[in-house]
């Protein structure tokens, strides 16, 4: 009997191939997306758990200098060593030039924790090309292929299992690339430590010990990202189970007649339920397999430009390249099931109610009573309560998504009582019997369609929120830049003499030499670098300052203050006048606080001669340059042939900008990406739930067309409601966007980045992105119009002859 | 003691593969091209032999010491600098040297073996030798000269070395002369003509302390300093080898080795007077039979021996003092104290390396 019972349900499906299709389509969409960025998030967590582990520095303790000084000098290895101190060398640096960038990691295959080390390094054939000059560098694969040609650097190998964007070299390699000769970063301090070794501080006074390195870092400050994108996974996952929901409905309800005449044969109702369940769960594992084969696609396209969006924005470096990891296919699947038994449940659940010789009779499908309506309306009152409460009271990024969460599902919900409200008022200004039919038909439909129409919604706003805040971003950024970045050419000297003798030589050439010295260290428990700024005219003119007084900068140049970007300032909760303590002990108060977007990292800034008074081993090689800014090339040519110093130890103010936003632009491909992707599917379930309209509603057209309204007519009608539609939903998506831009700009961003931007209004975007709705309901609506356009007129006829 | 050689190699391979480690012990046989070669009737010249010859590719600084607390409880020392050319040629200065250095420290006593490694590179200072004053180091273990200006800079040392679970630091002073194997120092290593240059202090009375995990202990003793250096010493089809330092209770010593090859191993020695004349030993003049063995590490290892050399009347016994003195290095191989009954009596150190 099951078989039977079996082989009847699935001949609808062959009966509306159609029908299937969308079903499928839907959720192997929704599954996509889900599982598309479960997967670039897998796969940056990945990443960042490498590169927390190279050389087991997750692990290990290390030692560095006390300072915050950049490097420590070799000798103290060796005395250390020396003393029964069972420690390793690491030296590490950025290694650039024309433009192309990469961590350089210097290791001492003698002393690094062997299980540390890629086993390519312990290759016997190699070992010896490893250790002399030119050496070799290990790096992952795709590390190795982009580098491939790039000149200065030593031969390149190989090696799988490898953070992505670094070079492991031997430390006297990585020194020569680095021009930091008889330098380290810092020394591992390996596991096994001899019976009895003197204290740290009879040894190396000026080392202190640091806890192993926190996978943390880079998970934590890229968590805000992920959570990004993980809303934004769900999104689409949601907008894509509202097809889900009015394809297996619509076959619910189609096949009622069938349930009734199985039950009437003698099939119980638990079999029923149980073959239809099947039924569902068999399509659910085909779509998700389907949606994981699509999400995988969408993750190996996007990734690039996620991984070009971390390294650019918290400096976080994550594979190009995707790996299938189970977590998040076995998640794509589960979704999969778990979305087609949230859609799929009410209906199972009415079949279980329905009366045995229920009217087979398919109720219009979803026919919405004002009840429902207002039982909507009170639900979406709620959240929004929750998203106000989340806004007054909601702290960090938590707060933020359960802020954006209960606005757009609030406004979702509403939707449908808005659009009865507007079309109600469109009846009353209606004139003529079409008009009035037309605006009356309108409403009819609204229930059908509510649940595409919510997606759309949700697209729309989406866009309008994301859009307004890129854009925002985006002007603010440029604005920066170009205050920020006054000086003409920036230069960096090999070393401190170079740099005695740089000054000495620029001095009479140009208007004005900016030292850019830093040190790094720890403030309120957090990693800063401490700048130090010259008493000159181009801060004032130029800096941007968010919180300060008139006399900020003459404070700093007489060393009595400090200023820290809008980072440190919102992470540490300091206000102007708090005193922070120093690395090293001394105390400064706050006077001022710039905005500094794109850094991860706290700084500060004192005066020049604060700094180097407080620490005199800062690291004095980089300098800002003010010229003229016409003389720049011959200055750089100068510099060249004078000093011998590469190309890439200066660059001048147009190619920083340029760099910028580069990596501005590439940060946000992905957010661009996802949001076209989710107003496809939108438009999609727009399209599904228009076609399984257009079948149910012949008997209301049948009537209109023998009244004298020709085909061609109605059809021009229905495209005109669907748009219509939309275009009342883009005037309610306006706002709602609007909101959602201002809860990114001023909530999730200063969670996320540690920085607030100012608003911007981009009205022509919305228009644009009207235009594009109304294109996407046309789009939608097209087919079943070209379908009504030709409807043979005897099936019009057929609905009166019809029993129902 | 050549047997030592193919240790360090082997050890270095799988430490840091510089020699094949697929080569195994064998390795030793590797093509010496580009390196010094141990010529026939070279002199040896001291203090300048003791410090480091970078021209050979592998060289080293090797000392066992038999010693005992006040009541009499026995224990052994093992304190061996490795050096090992990466590259033949300019060892180069800085971290781009290619001199590599390995250190081995060990104490056994009754109730455990305990052993330490160290891996360096030279150039920078973290390992190295250098003649005057006389020091041999790899991090803070030390061989460090201490005898007066004008005297043999080996004949003072001061000596120490720990690892996680042991310590020890002594002073050791010798109460003979130097003592060159082979031909005068020149010390043949198969039929094939291998050789390396050998040298010995085997006549140091030890005093000082051990760290141990119950406690400090004093102790007194002997010890055998060994000097060699090569680049080829081991013939093709030798894989491993069994060798003896021993004391005698009349104060003569012996050092006596098998090379084991696929055919008959090749036995050399020396006999030392009590008044450091020395007597090479040709092959066919020791006898060495393997008593009963030990199971070591899923290895069977012969740790008691029959020795005879009846031109010098002896006939005897050599037990190890613990038969698990392995060393746990990368490549392993046993390495222990032993005590010597029979004829003559005595103590002594054997090593002994490729039993798989």
């Amino acid at each position: 009997m099951r078989r039977v019972a079996l082989s009847a349900l699935l001949a609808h499906w062959r009966r509306h191939p159609l029908q299937l299709a969308t079903l499928l389509l839907g959720l192997a969409l929704a599954t996509a997306l889900w599982s598309g960025v479960q997967a670039i998030n897998a796969e940056a967590r990945a990443s960042y758990a490498r590169a927390a582990g190279v050389l087991g520095q997750d692990r290990l303790e290390s030692l560095v200098p006390a300072r915050g000084l950049p490097h420590l000098d070799q000798d103290i290895f060796v005395s250390l060593r020396r003393a029964g101190w069972q420690v390793s060398p690491l030296l590490e640096g950025q290694w650039s030039r024309a433009g192309i960038s990469v961590q350089i990691v210097g290791l001492d295959p003698f002393t690094a924790p062997r299980s540390a080390l890629p086993g390519m390094i312990l290759d016997e054939t190699r070992i010896t090309d490893f250790l002399a000059p030119p050496g070799l560098a290990y790096g992952a694969p795709e590390t190795v292929a982009a580098l491939t040609g790039v000149v200065g650097l030593p031969p390149l190998a190989a090696a799988e299992g490898m953070a992505p964007g670094l070079l492991f070299t031997d430390i006297g390699i990585a020194q020569s690339l680095l021009r930091a000769e008889g330098r380290l970063s810092r020394l591992l301090i390996l596991p096994d430590q001899p019976r009895s070794r003197p204290e740290l501080a009879a040894i190396a006074p000026g080392l202190e010990r640091r806890a192993p390195i926190e996978q943390a870092d880079s998970a934590q400050l890229t968590g805000s990202f992920h959570l990004n994108l993980t809303a934004f996974g769900l999104l689409s996952f949601a907008v894509g189970l509202f097809i889900v929901h009015s394809a297996i409905g619509l076959a619910f309800e189609q096949r009622r007649p069938m349930f009734r005449t199985l039950r009437a044969l003698g099939l119980p109702l638990r079999d029923l339920v149980v073959v239809l369940a099947g039924e569902v769960v068999l399509l659910a594992l085909v779509a998700g397999l389907v949606g994981i084969a699509l999400g995988y696609l969408i993750a190996a396209a996007l990734l690039p430009d996620v991984a070009a969006t971390l390294r650019g924005l918290y400096g976080a470096t994550v594979s190009g390249s995707l790996s299938l990891r189970p977590e998040w296919w076995l998640g794509g699947l589960g979704m999969a099931l778990a979305g087609a038994a949230i859609a799929a449940g009410q209906s199972l659940w009415r079949l279980w109610r329905l009366p045995l010789l229920a009217p087979a009779q398919p109720t219009a499908w979803a026919r919405a009573s004002t009840r429902a309506l207002a039982r909507q309306g009170i639900a979406a009152g709620g959240l929004a309560l929750v998203a106000v409460l989340a806004a007054v009271h909601g702290q960090g990024i938590a707060g933020g998504f359960i802020l954006l969460g209960a606005l757009l599902i609030s406004a979702a919900l509403a939707l449908p009582g808005i659009l009865a409200l507007m079309l109600a008022g469109g009846a009353r200004l209606a004139r003529g019997a079409l008009a009035q039919w037309f605006w009356a038909d309108t409403r009819q439909q609204l229930p059908g369609l509510s649940l595409a129409l919510m997606a759309l919604l949700l697209a729309l706003s989406a866009n309008i929120g994301v859009g307004t805040m890129v854009a925002s971003f985006r002007l603010t950024f440029t604005d920066w830049l170009d205050q920020r970045l006054p000086s003409e050419l920036y230069v960096t000297a090999r070393d401190q003499e170079e740099a005695r003798r740089l000054r000495d030589w620029l001095a009479p050439r140009i208007d004005a030499l900016l030292p850019i010295w830093k040190v790094e260290g720890t403030i309120l428990g957090g990693p800063v670098e401490i700048y130090g700024v010259a008493d000159h005219r181009t801060y004032p003119d130029n800096w941007p300052l968010i919180l300060g007084e008139a006399d900020t900068w003459q404070v700093l140049a007489r060393g009595q203050g400090m200023i820290v970007n809008e980072q440190l300032w919102r992470r540490a909760d300091l206000a102007l006048g708090d005193t922070v303590p120093l690395p090293g002990g001394a105390v400064r108060a706050l006077v001022g606080v710039y905005a500094d977007y794109g850094n991860p990292k706290g700084q500060v800034i004192l005066g020049l001669d604060d700094l180097t008074a407080l620490y005199p081993d800062v690291d004095r090689r980089r300098y800002a340059i003010r010229t003229d800014p016409a003389a720049v090339p011959e200055l750089k040519t100068a510099l060249t042939e004078e000093f011998g110093l590469p190309s890439d130890s200066m660059i001048d103010q147009g190619r920083v900008k340029e760099i910028s936003l580069m990596v501005f632009e590439r940060t946000f491909l992905v957010t661009g990406a996802l949001n076209v992707l989710t107003m496809a599917v939108a438009g999609f379930a727009m399209f599904t739930s228009l076609l399984t309209l257009s079948t149910m509603r012949l008997p209301q057209l049948a009537p209109v067309w023998a009244l004298g309204l020709t085909r061609r007519r109605l059809a021009r009608l229905e495209l005109i409601r669907a748009m219509l539609l939309a275009g009342l939903t883009l005037l309610v998506a306006v706002p709602v966007g609007l909101i959602l831009a201002w809860v990114l700009l001023a909530v999730i961003n200063v969670a996320a980045f540690g920085w607030k931007l100012p608003m911007h209004l981009f009205p022509a975007d919305w228009l644009w992105l009207g235009l594009l709705a109304l294109a996407a309901a046309g789009l939608a609506a097209a087919w079943p119009a070209w379908r009504l356009a030709r409807l043979a007129p005897s099936d019009l006829l057929k609905v009166f002859a019809d029993e129902r | 003691m050549n047997a030592r050689v193919a240790v360090l190699c082997a050890a270095l391979a799988s430490a840091l593969p510089l020699c094949a480690l697929a080569q195994g012990f064998a390795g030793m046989a590797r093509d010496a091209e580009g390196y010094g070669l141990p010529q026939r009737g070279q002199r040896l010249a001291f203090p300048i032999d003791h410090g480091a010859h970078p021209d050979f590719r592998i060289e080293w600084w090797y000392l066992t010491a038999n010693l005992e607390a006040p009541d009499g409880t026995p224990y052994g020392i093992q304190w061996t600098l490795f050096r090992n050319a990466l590259a033949p040629g300019n060892p180069g200065t800085g971290w781009s040297s290619s001199q590599a250095w390995m250190g081995h420290a060990a104490l056994t006593d009754e109730t455990a073996h305990r052993g330490a490694m160290r891996i360096a590179r030279g150039g920078i200072g973290q390992a190295g030798v250098t003649t005057a004053p006389f020091a041999a180091w790899i991090d803070e273990w030390r061989m460090q000269g201490i005898a007066p200006p004008g005297e043999d800079p080996l004949s003072a040392l001061s000596l120490t070395a720990q690892g996680a679970d042991f310590g020890y630091d002594l002073q050791l002073a010798a109460e003979g002369p130097l003592v060159l194997h082979g031909e005068e120092g020149f010390s043949v290593k198969a039929e094939s003509g291998q050789a390396s240059y050998y040298y010995s202090q085997p006549f140091y009375r030890v005093t000082g302390r051990l760290d141990l995990p119950d406690g400090a202990v004093a102790v007194t003793g002997q010890a055998w300093l060994d000097r060699e250096w090569s680049s080829q010493p081991l013939a093709e089809d030798q894989n491993g080898w069994d060798w003896f330092s021993l004391h005698f209770e009349d104060g003569s010593k012996l050092m006596a080795f098998q090379l084991r090859g696929e055919g008959t191993a090749f036995r050399s020695g020396t006999w030392i007077a009590a008044d450091g004349s020395a007597t090479p030993l040709s092959d066919d003049a020791l006898a060495l039979r393997p008593l009963s063995e030990t199971q070591v590490a899923g290895r069977r290892i012969p740790t008691r021996w029959r020795l005879a050399l009846p031109a010098h009347g002896v006939d005897i016994t050599i037990t190890a003092l613990r038969g698990d003195a392995w060393m746990d290095t990368m490549v392993p191989y046993w390495e222990g104290p032993v005590r010597v009954n029979g004829t003559h009596a005595g103590t002594g150190y054997l090593e002994m390396t490729g039993y798989e």
